[in-house]
């Protein structure tokens, strides 16, 4: 098992798991939304090659309305 | 047709785009998406601008803002709302870009305090910080005449004075520095926050604005889309009012009708 802290919530996930495999676990369209790795973007080109580690911490936002 | 440059040919241009309409609206404290789409249509607008923020995982069936207000149909102006720093506005429009591919973006860096007026020190810091990272910025900022010209030496691509606080609907309280502020800026200087009604985007417009930002005025409206035509409309009364060049002002009367070949 893999712990992964997500937008603040600590979740777990079967190992081994690449970005791309998060983005489907959580049922997200990848071109919807922008992702950090411990602070670090995660380009959506390298999603499939970024494998996560015990511990990372993952941002994963969208647009959302604003002024 | 007697005078005057059609409309349709009066435009503005900030970091090399050129937009045609000088009304751009916030997506925020619409009642729905839906209301907040059909609002930016009325508006005419070709520029909105969004916060970003988590996506909500415990229900990704969530209507997302990208499904009504269509980023193939405007320009997304990304925000950073919220960001007290200059690390944290960096960081937020990393992602924004990233999410989107933009890097036209707000700068906004509040003050913690009942008016949310920008803390010009940390603004000017993180706008650095920005232009280093190939940024466009467009600068929300008090109406201090001395720190847009810092912003702009320091880069930025408008300049976005308050008229008054965020949502504040009070209109342009200080014509006279946003005059001084219009008259030296080389980049575009558009009206950020205050504007409550239709009056107050004419007025700037008037002053010689290139564009009005409003969100607060049309999502609070009791009728947002009819408020939204209406500063469609308010904002080209005082752009034409502008290019038209105003009466001189008199401290006494000038009669409209002669005053020779009385009966």
């Amino acid at each position: 098992m893999l712990s992964l802290t997500v937008n603040g919530e600590t979740r777990r996930f079967q190992a081994p798991l690449d970005v791309a495999g998060l983005v489907t676990q959580l049922e997200l369209d990848p071109r919807k939304v922008a992702i950090e790795r411990n602070l670090a973007i995660v380009p959506r080109s390298a999603y499939g090659a970024t494998r996560l580690e015990e511990g990372d911490r993952i941002e994963i936002v969208t647009f959302v309305g604003g002024g | 047709m007697d005078g005057g440059e059609p409309m349709t040919e009066d435009s503005w241009t900030v970091a090399g785009r050129v937009f045609r309409s000088r009304l751009i609206v916030g997506t925020g404290k619409y009642k729905d998406y839906a209301i907040n789409a059909a609002a930016a249509e009325a508006a005419g607008a070709e520029i909105v601008t969004v916060a970003l923020r988590r996506v909500n995982l415990s229900d990704s069936s969530q209507p997302l803002l990208s499904d009504f207000v269509r980023p193939d149909r405007f320009t997304y102006l990304p925000n950073t709302a919220g960001c007290f720093t200059g690390e944290e506005a960096v960081r937020t429009l990393r992602l924004a870009r990233e999410a989107g591919g933009w890097d036209l973006v707000k700068l906004e860096v509040l003050s913690r305090t009942a008016h949310l007026l920008p803390d010009m020190e940390e603004t000017l810091r993180a706008l650095k910080m920005l232009v280093a990272e190939g940024f466009q910025v467009m600068v929300y900022c008090t109406d201090d005449p001395v720190f847009a010209v810092k912003l702009e030496e320091a880069g930025a691509a408008a300049i976005m004075p308050a008229a008054a606080p965020i949502g504040s609907g009070l209109g342009v309280q200080n014509k006279l520095n946003l005059h001084f502020i219009i008259e030296q800026a080389k980049v575009p200087v558009l009206v950020d926050a205050g504007v409550g009604v239709a009056s107050h985007a004419a007025e700037a417009m008037e002053m010689g604005c290139d564009a009005v930002l409003m969100n607060t005025a049309i999502a609070e409206a009791r009728d947002p889309i009819r408020m939204a035509r209406a500063m469609k409309h308010a904002v080209i009364a005082g752009r034409e009012a502008f290019l038209a060049g105003r009466m001189p002002k008199r401290l006494y009367a000038e009669p409209s009708s002669p005053m020779s070949g009385l009966i």
